[in-house]
């Protein structure tokens, strides 16, 4: 069980650096060892880089150390977009390491594409 | 014995022993390192010695990488690229045990390094973090506010520079190269060592030249 629904496919990313991603905006609940931040789900950035294949942490938290590997990307979004109120600098940003099966192609128009 | 002590305080303190009532998860670490010592797992003398390994490790590491960027272009190029690989082959410090992204510091960019999820750092080449790392505090306000998290260390970046956080919530490990100070061209990498700090690596400060 990898995070519960989408899946993750292989090792072959299916991002590259410069696309518009959009983090699923799962919130399963019950035991589940989850790295990805609930305040970015469901918001929308661009891939900085894409660091490897990792193995799933979801799985590997309950001792299966055969986890499937996952691309694992760093993902940056702009910190107006994440948070409504943010006053700092509008060219600041976060970057925040997401693994494949949390992520969906961006819709088209979609706000928040990180610059 | 304190309070006949002549440098007695003139306010009263907790003292420093660590002999609060134990919560549930230091029962649990405490019961779990019993059992894996009695079925013969590790010792306790092995344990030991790991715990002694981890504070072998302490930001002068991360320092002496610092410096060596700042002094040589190429090196610095290829730790920017690929930052374990860098390390591993050219810098004295085994055992890397993760990937390390390493950002850069520049006069449009500043960087800060935040854990929300739990408290990942780049201990071998940093040693352990500081409690406020760790604190909820920070790890919930670096993100949301982090021009107003490093104006509390100190650090107040100009408006006009870009402010990145990094969340390092997978497998990834970061290090900040600061910005070298004005006034330090020419300075000998043993020197430059001196002056970097720990907070400067995680990005809650800035370099100065007077260390």
């Amino acid at each position: 069980m990898t995070g519960g629904g989408i899946t993750g496919s292989g090792t072959e990313p299916r991002f590259n650096p410069g696309d518009a991603v959009t983090v699923s905006a799962r919130f399963p609940t019950g035991r589940r060892h989850l790295r990805t931040p609930f305040y970015i789900r469901g918001k929308t950035g661009e891939v900085e880089r894409v660091c490897g294949a990792y193995k799933n942490p979801e799985d590997l938290a309950f001792g299966n150390y055969d986890a499937a590997r996952v691309p694992l990307y760093r993902v940056r979004f702009d910190q107006r977009h994440v948070w409504d109120d943010y006053a700092g600098n509008p060219a600041d940003t976060i970057d925040i390491e997401i693994y494949e099966h949390w992520l969906e192609p961006a819709a088209t128009g979609d706000p928040g594409d990180a610059a | 014995m304190p309070h006949d002590d002549p440098h007695a305080h003139d306010h009263d303190h907790a003292p420093i022993e660590a002999d609060g009532p134990q919560g549930y998860y230091q029962h649990l670490a405490a019961a779990t390192r019993s059992l894996l010592i009695e079925k013969g797992v590790f010792s306790a003398g092995d344990m030991r010695a790991i715990i002694e390994k981890i504070d072998e490790r302490s930001p002068a590491l991360g320092a002496k990488i610092v410096a060596r960027a700042w002094t040589d272009a190429g090196f610095r190029e290829r730790l920017l690229a690929e930052g374990k690989k860098a390390i591993e082959a050219e810098m004295d410090i085994d055992a890397v045990a993760a990937d390390i992204v390493v950002v850069e510091n520049t006069a449009d960019v500043h960087n800060v390094v935040v854990c929300t999820l739990c408290s990942c750092y780049p201990v071998f080449i940093l040693g352990r973090p500081p409690d406020w790392y760790k604190s909820y505090a920070y790890r919930s306000r670096a993100v949301r506010d982090p021009r107003g998290v490093l104006r509390e260390f100190g650090t107040e970046i100009d408006p006009a520079r870009e402010v990145r956080v990094h969340d390092s919530t997978a497998d990834m490990r970061y290090l900040v190269l600061p910005m070298q100070p004005e006034g330090t061209e020419g300075w000998p990498e043993d020197k430059l060592v001196e002056i970097v700090t720990r907070d400067t690596m995680v990005g809650t400060a800035e370099v100065r030249a007077a260390g």
